[in-house]
């Protein structure tokens, strides 16, 4: 496929490799964290990690939208589901999510609740029109990529008039989680953790640009470099913020460029300060309640808003006490860190999110890298 | 989750939609999100929408930065 095979070639690859082992100084350590999960399932996948000198480490961050979603918010759409008459629909991503007890929206599903994945939010609102007796929820995840379909959902559900559809918004933003993890006591009391610049989410940025990030290059004197999702991307922003960190210097970079551009796609941004605003206060998994860091759906839009119209309670679910998500998540373990990684937690069974989507650290790791350490 | 594809823009039709190719599969998504989209066209498609158009001159360039010879090793 054009723009995708070009960019996975492996004779480029060898060269960026060799470009980075180069120019990394063997004197110092940099420690990169790529935020997306999408970058952390493209390095497990292509194996990236073998192709960097052991001093440039990557440490995975916390954007993968399924993997920080809270164990009370999926606990939330199962009760929802099993609500008389309801259909709620979903990304598939969502479906194996352990919940309390082990419940998930698949094994809601399997008990007879009428749970439907959706490749989209326009399928949702579809699903509303062809089912006019029957209440219809979209249980909305996703970082910035994914809310402005979201809001467009919702604009045409207002545009229908339909009476049926809501929305479970669950929508969270990128810098504030960037924000948090920077000034989190990992970093910056007990410097357990090391961070020496980030790779910057691709599809996200396509949305909010690359000026967002200029706060973080600024103010936390840490070089960034937003990246395709493709393999190659990936390798050059590492040799781009090697180069950034030799230099000394902390700007923001865009290696991207073929879709992200500093502003962004501001059509869709407008949309969704048209139908969201933000949340004083979100709870992530591992990372705990994080300021202004979500959306929830504006008051004239107020009728498409599941939360309202079904009282959807405050549920506060406690973690595995074996699972080791929220420090995976803030970057300070590595999944093999955990005893439940690949005994007890596996993609057949996970015990914890970072093992149920497929961008999840876990289940990067466990797919593409166990047997790496033992080689 | 944020996974999106580029894929090319075959035929524009009504409702601010578009029939797409994604590696021979073709599929209707929604144009919502993108202003002026032509055929020809790659886009970046998420859930069913376009989110941006690509740009064929910086892709080129990306690429080409790829195969550079890179610079000395630190001192």
């Amino acid at each position: 496929m054009k723009y995708v095979d070009e960019f996975r070639d492996g004779a480029l690859a060898k060269n960026i490799a060799a470009n980075i082992a180069r120019e990394a100084d063997p004197r110092r350590r940099y420690h990169l964290m790529e935020f997306c999960g999408g970058h952390t399932h493209a390095i497990s996948r292509y194996g990236i990690a073998d192709l960097l000198p052991a001093n440039v480490r990557m440490i995975h961050g916390p954007g993968c939208p399924v993997c920080v979603l809270p164990a009370g918010r999926v606990e939330n759409a199962i009760q929802l589901a099993q609500t008389q008459g309801l259909i709620l629909c979903c990304y598939g991503d969502l479906l194996r999510v352990p919940a309390a007890d082990g419940m998930s929206l698949l094994k809601a599903k399997a008990r007879g609740a009428d749970v439907r994945m959706v490749y989209s939010s326009a399928d949702a609102v579809k699903i509303a029109q062809e089912n006019p007796e029957h209440q219809v929820v979209f249980f909305a995840i996703g970082f910035e990529t994914t809310t402005p379909p979201t809001a467009v959902a919702i604009r045409q559900a207002q545009a229908l008039d339909l009476k049926n559809f809501s929305v479970f918004c669950n929508h969270v933003l990128t810098p504030s989680a960037i924000s948090h993890i920077l000034q989190s006591p990992e970093i910056r009391l007990l410097g357990v953790l090391t961070l020496d610049g980030f790779i910057g989410p691709a599809h996200v940025s396509t949305v909010i640009g690359s000026r967002p990030y200029e706060y973080f290059a600024e103010e936390f004197q840490k070089p960034v470099v937003i990246a395709g999702f493709e393999p190659l991307d990936v390798m050059q922003a590492i040799l781009m913020l090697v180069r950034q960190l030799n230099q000394g210097r902390a700007e923001v970079e865009n290696e991207f460029s073929r879709a992200v551009t500093r502003d962004g796609n501001v059509k869709a941004q407008l949309l969704v300060a048209e139908v969201f605003e933000l949340r004083r206060v979100f709870e992530w998994r591992g990372l705990g309640p994080v300021p202004y860091s979500a959306l929830r759906i504006k008051a004239q839009y107020a009728d498409y808003d599941a939360e309202l119209r079904f009282q959807i309670p405050e549920v506060s679910i406690a973690d595995n006490k074996a699972c080791e998500c929220g420090a995976i998540l803030r970057g300070v373990k590595r999944p093999q860190d955990c005893k439940l990684f690949g005994t007890v937690c596996t993609p057949d069974n996970p015990v914890g999110s970072c093992m149920v989507s497929s961008e999840g650290a876990c289940a990067a790791h466990y797919s593409y890298g166990r047997f790496r350490e033992a080689a | 989750m944020c996974l999106a594809i580029p894929a090319c823009v075959e035929e524009l039709i009504a409702g601010d939609s578009a029939i797409v190719n994604l590696g021979g599969v073709r599929k209707e998504i929604s144009l919502a999100l993108v202003e002026d989209i032509a055929v020809g066209d790659y886009v970046i498609v998420h859930v069913g929408f376009a989110l941006q158009k690509l740009d064929p001159e910086e892709a080129a360039q990306t690429l080409a930065l790829f195969a550079e010879i890179g610079g000395a090793a630190p001192k």
